[in-house]
């Protein structure tokens, strides 16, 4: 029974759902959400492993076949990223428990969160480029609550540059969708394929195409990412956090799909396109991340330096540069969860977020700092760690492939990025100890669980890297070759 | 000058029921004609801001004693429960069916599932629509 793909997505709609009803049971909202993440967590291993064996697994909502109905499609890309997607989810939601506060969970917090998981997760498993825009507005609109929740000053003003933002991309994008379906008669990403495949790519399908990279650019924060500093400093770092891991990712995402799946035709041209993005992206969000001296805006900077990173990446298009992409998007996941979660702790501990008026936090917070420096290596690529094989890839290849630019920018903005969070590193836990445990603002009790939990998984995914590559390997198959997925979902066999 | 609103009142009794009437006729016309659960949603919330405006929130609250955030969640639980009962029975999600009976009065009528879908649609929108509104007077 193909329906346990729908359940990834049921279950947190559904907890979203019963949470509405219990608005003032605290207690019960805590347990409900974590439970049912976790029980999600157990099912998105369960159909990790049965794509692993038996392939991309495909489910056709209410039976209809699917050029005509909307398409699940659980391949191994999307299968990664939504065990990641969850387990960044499980760690932020345990770091909102201590940290979110009694006011945001009674306004209907976990409910918004729960929302937003579904609209990402639906992002990443649909087959369907409108179905995509809804999980994209499902997402969008949790996301515009949630960066308002609470109402303070500068959360308002963030969050009106970020609506704006984003319904203005939307508009591209549905106005994209409108120019495709005029010219393939088809919004199945399978069918389009085949498609444009049968008729070839010509001028106007690649500027269609162009334009759809765009919308995705300005989600990712691909080159256009002026809006992103403001808004992922303004909330609360929980959800911070959850917006670092997640929403820019589902950017790129959609990036990796449409231009490995549909317009694939027109490399010289599209990928070449991607391939300066991406590199221009790296070298100024690198510039910003050195630049600052405030915790949240370095922080927000290297979310644009990775996303230009795993752009690049893509964009040699072979099968190891894109496992190297691949690799990259799960290990940075994890490991931006894990610096926002920490920055927010040392946020929270002294009560700035300037790095001048923070120092010797190690004499009181040794785990804390240990902790830190090994995300900071991690985020770095610094071998047994999990940012170096995803970065060891895509160099490697863009050696191989002739793309010396993005090594050299790979490299020198991987030494900047190292820069920027070993300058938190010194100036927050070096030196004096200014603040004494009496005058700290909160307490970690509680607060280092989730961070243990992502260290270890950054180790683990360096060290295990031999125990990951064959999936990581699995979903590049897929997006080296389209008809692996056009056949699991036209349902083709030989 | 004390504002006389009689008129307004006594066609408001009348006209809300018209408007109800005509919103359940564009809800179960969906599945032929145009019509259906979004566009019977706001009929039905037009009618109920008409009687918000022609008398006050509070008379209309007491006599209308709903929870309208609620209602959004007891919509969507609608729709969801229609598109997982088909899991639960076996079909892929969202599967609907229909069915033709013969009711003694009114002869043979088509019972769809997707009405019931149909119908969370309505409470979301109605809920929806009259959260926002509500919220906003509190407001001023």
């Amino acid at each position: 029974m193909t329906n346990i793909i729908i359940l990834l997505l049921i279950i947190p709609l559904i907890t979203g759902l019963v949470l509405i009803f219990f608005r003032n049971h605290l207690r019960l909202q805590r347990w409900t959400s974590l439970i049912s993440l976790i029980i999600n967590g157990i099912v998105a291993v369960v159909v990790i492993q049965h794509v692993h064996i038996q392939g991309t697994q495909t489910l056709n909502l209410g039976g209809w076949e699917p050029p005509f109905g909307i398409v699940i499609v659980a391949d191994m890309l999307a299968m990664l990223l939504v065990l990641a997607t969850i387990i960044v989810a499980i760690t932020c939601l345990l770091y909102a428990f201590k940290t979110i506060g009694e006011e945001r969970e009674r306004f209907y917090f976990y409910t918004f969160f729960h929302f937003m998981l579904v609209g990402v997760m639906g992002s990443f498993l649909t087959g369907d480029l409108f179905n995509l825009f809804v999980f994209f507005e499902v997402m969008l609109l949790s996301s515009y609550v949630l960066i308002s929740l609470g109402g303070g000053k500068r959360q308002l003003r963030e969050s009106i540059k970020y609506v704006l933002v984003n319904i203005v991309s939307s508009m591209f994008f549905l106005v994209a969708i409108g120019y495709l379906y005029g010219i393939t008669g088809t919004l199945n990403f399978a069918h389009m394929s085949m498609r444009i495949a049968e008729a070839g790519q010509d001028g106007l399908i690649t500027t269609v195409a162009i334009f759809l990279m765009l919308v995705f650019a300005l989600k990712a924060a691909l080159l256009m990412y002026f809006w992103l500093p403001g808004p992922y400093g303004a909330p609360p770092m929980a959800i911070s956090a959850l917006f670092a891991a997640l929403l820019t990712k589902v950017g790129i995402y959609a990036i990796f799909r449409m231009f490995s799946l549909v317009f694939y035709h027109q490399e010289g041209m599209t990928h070449q396109i991607l391939a300066w993005l991406g590199i221009i992206t790296m070298i100024l969000g690198a510039i910003g991340a050195a630049a600052h001296w405030s915790l949240r805006k370095i922080l927000a900077y290297n979310v644009v330096v990775a996303v230009g990173f795993m752009i690049a990446g893509f964009a040699i298009f072979t099968t190891t540069s894109m496992a190297g992409s691949v690799f990259y998007i799960v290990h940075d996941m994890l490991v931006k969860a894990l610096l926002f979660i920490l920055g927010g702790i040392m946020i929270g501990l002294t009560g700035t977020d300037k790095l001048r008026e923070m120092s010797g936090m190690i004499r009181n917070h040794a785990a804390l700092g240990w902790m830190f420096f090994i995300a900071a290596l991690a985020l770095a690529g610094v071998p047994p760690l999990s940012g170096f094989m995803g970065k060891l890839l895509v160099l490697h290849e863009a050696i191989g492939e002739g793309f010396y630019v993005i090594a050299a920018v790979g490299l020198i903005t991987s030494l900047m990025v190292l820069y920027s969070v070993v300058k938190i590193f010194i100036n927050g836990f070096w030196g004096e100890n200014q603040l004494s445990v009496e005058d700290e603002k909160m307490s970690t009790k509680g607060t280092l669980l989730p961070c243990a939990i992502l260290t270890v998984l950054v180790i683990g995914m360096g060290v295990g890297a031999e125990f990951v590559s064959p999936y990581i390997m699995q979903a590049a198959e897929v997006m080296s070759n389209p008809s692996l997925y056009i056949d699991a979902v036209m349902q083709i066999t030989e | 000058m004390k504002a006389n609103d009689v008129i307004l009142q006594t066609v408001t009794k009348v006209v809300s029921f018209i408007i109800l009437s005509f919103a359940a006729y564009l809800f179960f016309a969906g599945h032929h004609d145009p019509g259906g659960g979004f566009i019977g949603g706001l009929v039905t919330a037009s009618a109920l801001v008409l009687l918000f405006l022609a008398f006050d929130i509070r008379t209309i609250s007491n006599g209308i004693p709903i929870n309208y955030r609620l209602l959004v969640g007891i919509g969507l639980a609608v729709s969801t429960v229609t598109a997982v009962g088909s899991i639960v029975l076996g079909f892929p999600f969202l599967s609907h069916t229909f069915e033709y009976v013969d009711f003694p009065l009114f002869g043979e009528i088509e019972l769809a599932t997707s009405v019931l879908f149909e119908l969370g649609v309505v409470l979301t929108v109605v809920g929806g629509t009259l959260t926002i509104i509500l919220s906003i007077s509190e407001d001023v």
